[in-house]
């Protein structure tokens, strides 16, 4: 059994990904449980039709503690067999989503949630590594083989690299690897480029480039996976692709952060920010020209 | 005091004093020694400027006494004002532990009012996934209901609160409201600060963003109201210290906060005088009260006859010849029953040497009251003192006696086994080790089970209990086998 976890800046596809990705997993045969962890549950929806309707934090909230809950309350079976569990969490603004996530992890191994006959764990995390509690999965040798979801956007980038320190973190003390970088794309200038170069600098792989496609969009609106909604369609076979190279891959490293200036100069390299464009805290309207 | 009358210990000189504290050095690593080195020093009585560091973070690894922010909020400043429930917010371990430790005695009717009132929120896993907020709220409703008797409600943050950012401020503000009741929030999570100092200080700022000038004294302004800050009532202390200030003439208004009613203390900016007991805890509020309503502030000290005299002397120099007249009265009427209690005890426990350490104000302030029974502290230390405090110490001690703070468990013990003092006071950490080196002990925290130990009340309690402790046949009988 791989225990995966997927890692990305908030926003970029991380959920989208996953359940496609598990979709094309299924298609070659594997057996998956996903395990969403964000409060905002929807790491299972396309693969359930359906938000999740009760998540583990909220279960527990409901009824008490964590004793009085059962396995079988929380794990729901989605798209071609695959299991899928929420960990729930509050609102945004209270509490602490990150020891819910810790809770909700601790509940599925005691409780047996990871039976044998599974081929991969899948988490789902919640934006960067933003405390502890997300980094739950990366801990304790719970994920071994990390997969940042990314795009040629810088933001996307400097999360991507953060997540990379987060790795890098937990890897002298357990078994936690990063696997490769999934570039969803978003369009951006010379994104296949960049990704790979960025990849490189950190020691790993861009595993597969993911083009842009309003599929997509079409699938998600009918809370389905591309895979389910149009295996036919080309975009359901990029996914395949991706998970096929997941499945068997074995590059498996412990990444070498870069400096935020090495960041700035392979933007600058692939020219993002171009030479003769004004320097830092230069308006671009300010520049004179040459 | 003048040079010529300078305070000496038999044997302890600079030197002595310096040797021992480097010898019990020895055994730190070279980071840990520097650290430790600045918190030890011999006195001298007439430094200006405190002799040792202090209210610095504790090296990892020591043992040490000190207690946490939510300490010294919850077990110094609002655990004993009797007519309020406080709410210890967070896992039910802190309030657990905290309910009833610190013998701040409470007058009312025996069951019904004159015990604290205490609930904590007992965080479970889901408080705090989804946060506490709403709990709190609950908790706030179902405690009025249960307590009817009380006055208004502190919330006490325990550490995960802060962690997970409960917004325990706004949750009191509408429950304040809703309920017609006073709430305080105190941010006093335990990780703030390096002791429960800081958890005073945060204390002190509620009270002084929420509960003084929120109420007036119903009956009509006197010259001589007064309020007795600072004297938490351990073991009866107000009960000895507020009669006696009465009986000067004086009208004790409000005490802060031994068995204090939380109205009286929110109508104190009306007072002429604060009279200070415990200045480390309660300086910051006696300083806005100076600053906000004028009031002049006095630090005094009611442990033994030599101290009670000159207290209650500095005090009458705020007043009129009224009061100066009943002063000096009722120090004709006690001091020679102090003398008889002096003439009973000072015999047994004559040249006996004594070793403190303890928080507040006891380190300094019971120096006099021992000296009184002929005794001689050669050490003394604070948990959680600052610089002003030690300032105060110096001239209280004797020349080159130690002054340790924030002292180790192994340096303390090393320092007994040097000056090999006949009684220690200290606090429950200290006390079995103590008595198993065979060295009588009182803890000090709590005047170990016994009190008051203040005013004139006090003392021949506290004469009777040192005797007590010092000459007990017990520790003639014991032998340590190490």
């Amino acid at each position: 059994m791989r225990q995966i976890a997927i890692y990305g800046k908030g926003g970029i596809g991380k959920s989208t990904t996953t359940q496609n990705t598990v979709a094309g997993l299924v298609s070659l045969g594997k057996k998956v449980i996903i395990v969403g962890c964000d409060p905002k549950a929807d790491s299972t929806r396309l693969m359930l039709h359906s938000k999740a309707q009760t998540t583990v934090m909220d279960l527990i909230r409901e009824r008490g503690t964590v004793e009085d809950l059962e396995l079988s309350d929380v794990l729901k079976l989605g798209y071609g067999g695959v299991k899928c569990v929420e960990s729930g969490g509050p609102e945004p603004g209270v509490g602490c989503a990150g020891r819910g996530v810790i809770t909700a992890i601790n509940f599925l191994e005691a409780e047996g949630a990871y039976t044998p006959d599974l081929d991969f764990v899948f988490y789902d995390v919640l934006g960067d590594v933003v405390c502890g509690g997300f980094a739950m999965p990366i801990r304790e040798g719970k994920a071994e083989e990390i997969y940042i979801v990314v795009s040629g956007e810088m933001m996307a980038m400097y999360a991507a690299n953060n997540i990379a320190k987060g790795i890098l973190k937990y890897a002298t003390s357990g078994k936690v690897r990063l696997g490769g970088l999934i570039c969803n794309s978003r369009n951006t200038d010379k994104e296949a480029e960049l990704i790979e170069a960025l990849a490189k600098r950190l020691g790993t792989q861009m595993i597969h480039f993911v083009p842009r496609h309003n599929q997509v969009q079409r699938a998600e609106l009918r809370r389905m996976t591309v895979i389910e909604y149009s295996p036919e369609h080309e975009q359901a076979e990029e996914y395949r692709q991706l998970a096929r190279k997941i499945s068997e891959n074995k590059m498996l490293v412990i990444p070498k952060p870069l400096a935020m200036e090495e960041l700035e100069e392979l933007l600058m390299e692939f020219g993002i920010i171009e030479d003769d464009a004004p320097g830092v805290g230069v308006p671009a309207a300010a520049a004179v020209p040459a | 005091m003048s040079a010529d009358v300078k305070k000496r210990v038999e044997g302890i000189t600079r030197e002595s004093t310096q040797a021992m504290i480097d010898k019990a050095l020895e055994i730190y690593p070279e980071k840990a020694r520097k650290k430790r080195e600045p918190h030890l020093a011999p006195n001298d009585p007439e430094a200006t400027s405190a002799c040792v560091k202090s209210n610095r973070k504790t090296i990892p690894g020591v043992m040490s006494a000190r207690g946490c922010a939510y300490a010294g909020a919850k077990g110094v400043v609002w655990g004993p004002i009797r007519d309020m429930a406080h709410i210890s917010h967070g896992p039910v371990g802190c309030g657990w532990y905290s309910w009833g430790t610190r013998r701040n005695l409470m007058s009312g009717v025996n069951g019904v009012s004159n015990f604290a009132m205490q609930m904590t929120s007992d965080f479970q896993e889901k408080d705090i996934v989804y946060g506490g907020d709403k709990k709190l709220a609950t908790l706030l409703r179902e405690t009025k209901e249960l307590f009817p008797l009380a006055k208004g409600i502190s919330v006490l943050s325990e550490c995960p609160v802060g962690l997970i950012g409960d917004d325990i401020n706004s949750v009191a503000r509408t429950m304040s409201k809703e309920l017609d009741l006073p709430v305080f929030p105190c941010n006093c999570e335990g990780f703030r600060g390096v002791s429960q100092s800081l958890g005073h200080h945060i204390s002190n700022d509620t009270i002084r963003d929420y509960v003084i000038e929120t109420r007036e004294f119903t009956e009509p302004a006197g010259p001589y109201d007064i309020a007795l800050i600072g004297d938490y009532n351990i073991g009866g202390d107000v009960w000895s210290v507020k009669p006696l200030l009465e009986e000067c003439g004086l009208n004790v208004k409000a005490s802060w906060t031994g068995d204090g009613q939380i109205e009286q203390i929110a109508a104190t900016h009306q007072v002429k005088l604060n009279v200070i007991h415990c200045y480390r805890s309660m300086n910051y509020m006696a300083r806005v009260m100076e600053e906000k309503y004028k009031i002049p502030w006095l630090e005094l000290n009611f442990f033994g006859p030599t101290k009670i005299k000159a207290s209650l002397r500095k005090l009458a120099e705020h007043f009129d010849d009224n009061i100066k007249r009943k002063v000096e009265a009722a120090i004709a009427k006690y001091d020679p029953e102090m003398q008889k209690v002096i003439a009973e005890y000072r015999p047994r426990l004559e040249g006996k040497k004594v070793m403190l350490y303890v928080g507040g104000l006891r380190p300094r302030h019971t120096v006099s009251a021992y000296e009184d029974l002929g005794m001689q502290v050669v050490g003394s230390g604070y948990e959680f003192a600052h610089n002003d405090d030690y300032e105060r110490t110096a001239p209280e001690m004797p020349e080159a006696t130690v002054i340790y703070d924030d002292v180790s468990e192994y340096e303390l013990e090393q320092f007994v086994h040097t000056l090999k003092p006949d009684l220690v006071g200290s606090g429950i950490k200290e006390k079995y080790l103590l008595q198993k080196m065979g060295i009588p002990f009182r803890q000090m925290h709590s005047w170990d089970y016994s009190g008051p130990y203040h005013g004139y009340m006090g003392f021949p309690v506290f004469a009777r209990d040192i005797d007590m402790a010092v000459n007990s046949p017990t520790w003639k009988l014991v032998k340590a086998p190490f």
